[in-house]
């Protein structure tokens, strides 16, 4: 028989991510718990990072890779920065990042991400992307050990004609932005009853024309 | 459990076999008298008393590691990189289309997936296999291709484009990527079609169909095709083709793609959602109903 090594070099921290787009907005939501096998390491770690004016990445996963991935998405978007002398818009930072995770095709971050942010023209967008770097745009998304609790209810919601129809159907979301908001955290709070990795605090982004806002919200500690 | 069984008595057999097989542990012979069925001396019939009948015993192959045999055999049933992406060449250029669904395990991910790539306004890729993977190099692929005209002012031919990408895909052979791709364009010497794998594969062909669901485009696509067939007509063969693999395949599904290359490049004809299209294809018949239930 093969034999099968005894250290991973992954670990999965648990934790869930939410990114709604509207028609001049973006949420960007996720729970504060970090987990490690049945305990927790901590109530109130953030799994958000702006990387641009205009766009936020929120990832669950392998904290450790995600925290490697922000910094070199970080650098990159300095570099940018200086040699074009402007910030990234998101739908390029969502090629980086697509880019950057296939870099290591054999040897991932074991990262779940969600784009958030306002594309060139101010809309909503919302990228969302597997641990090696395909991506899609969509209207809204989750990712995590929470994310197959939300996303049926998500589509229920807000399910729009699909991109790829012809002729082509409006894809908006409908709602308003607090609408948005309150979607995000009647989510969670669901989330939170069913899956023992998501709970403690949630952490709501929202982006829009006016810039960036925080909002926190108790969730379940048990 | 992977036993799908009809009567209470025929599962308490199966539950003693499994059980029967933690004890024995690897390597020693199973005890298979809980499979054998129970003979009656009366007659010749398979029945109990009061009308049951006996479970039908079965053969079971004599390895030495029963368990993972089992394993190997379920692996291989498992849909193989789960899409229906279709492609063939007619009289008026190249049909492309393909599903959208894109799934994790036994979780559908995304049910609108771009599967067909647009590498330049006159060639297209389709996408089986890694996502990322497809992505990733069709991407490449359109980058070398752009950098091949630059650098001798024309366009790249199918045959060029597809032997840039095998080669890329060849040099990674064995280090796990997944792509089972198309890439069909119109060049110079009119339409042009080629598969190419990740396994380093790279055929010329008239018609090709690729994914789980391929099997069952097959039996669609080649009882329909013609070579001088219209632009719709070939369309709508290759939109029933992809339907009748979303219907059976269970990974794919979503909306049904269909493009045209022609001489002027590419043309997307249409995006039909599969469940859509079985019911104008198979249209419900309303029932002629005697009795009307009516809230009081």
């Amino acid at each position: 028989m093969k034999e099968q090594a005894n250290w991973s070099p992954y670990d999965n921290n648990g934790g869930t991510c939410v990114a709604i787009a509207g028609a001049d907005y973006c949420v960007i939501a996720s729970d504060t718990r970090m987990s490690t096998g049945y305990s927790i390491l901590t109530r109130d770690y953030s799994k958000i990072r702006e990387l641009a004016e205009k766009s936020v990445m929120a990832s669950s996963g392998f904290q450790a890779d995600v925290r490697a991935l922000q910094k070199v998405l970080s650098a990159r978007h300095a570099i940018y920065q200086h040699q074009h002398n402007k910030q990234m818009s998101c739908p390029a930072m969502a090629q980086l990042l697509s880019n950057t995770l296939y870099y290591k095709r054999f040897f991932p971050y074991y990262a779940f991400n969600v784009l958030g942010g306002l594309d060139n023209e101010g809309k909503g967008c919302v990228f969302t992307y597997d641990a090696v770097g395909s991506y899609e745009r969509v209207g809204y998304s989750s990712q995590g050990s929470g994310s197959t609790l939300i996303m049926p209810f998500l589509d229920n919601q807000l399910k729009s004609p699909s991109p790829l129809l012809l002729p082509a159907q409006d894809a908006v979301t409908p709602l308003s932005e607090s609408e948005a908001i309150d979607l995000v955290k009647t989510c969670f709070a669901s989330a939170t009853e069913r899956d023992i990795y998501t709970g403690d605090k949630l952490e709501i982004v929202v982006l829009n024309a006016s810039g960036i806002r925080r909002e926190y919200m108790e969730l379940r500690k048990d | 459990m992977w036993h799908s069984t009809k009567s209470h008595d025929k599962q308490v057999i199966f539950c003693k076999s499994t059980a029967f097989l933690f004890v024995q542990g690897m390597g020693m012979k199973l005890n298979t008298s809980a499979l054998e069925s129970h003979r009656l001396v009366i007659g010749t019939s398979d029945e109990l008393p009061n009308g049951f009948s006996t479970a039908p015993s079965f053969e079971i192959p004599n390895t030495t590691d029963f368990d993972c045999f089992q394993k190997e055999a379920i692996q291989m049933v498992k849909p193989a990189k789960g899409t229906t992406t279709l492609a063939f060449i007619f009289k008026e250029g190249v049909m492309v289309a393909a599903d959208s669904r894109a799934s994790m395990g036994g979780y559908i991910s995304s049910q609108s997936v771009k599967k067909i790539i647009e590498i330049n306004p006159y060639m297209l890729g389709t996408m089986a296999g890694g996502a990322a993977d497809c992505q990733f190099w069709h991407r490449n692929l359109g980058v070398k291709c752009r950098l091949h005209e630059l650098a001798n002012k024309r366009r790249i031919s199918v045959t060029g484009a597809s032997k840039l990408l095998a080669n890329i895909l060849y040099s990674y052979r064995g280090m796990g990527l997944s792509v089972g791709t198309m890439i069909a364009g119109w060049d110079e010497t009119g339409p042009g079609l080629y598969y190419v794998d990740s396994e380093g594969g790279r055929l010329k062909g008239m018609r090709f169909s690729v994914g789980s669901g391929s099997p069952y485009a097959y039996g669609v696509l080649d009882n329909g095709y013609r070579y001088d067939m219209s632009v719709d007509e070939a369309a709508e063969l290759a939109r029933r083709a992809i339907y009748h693999a979303t219907f059976r395949d269970g990974a794919s599904g979503g909306v049904a793609s269909v493009y045209h290359v022609g001489a002027n490049g590419w043309k997307k004809l249409s995006g039909d959602d599969v469940a859509e299209l079985h019911y104008n294809y198979y249209p419900v018949e309303p029932t002629i109903v005697e009795q009307v239930m009516v809230e009081t």
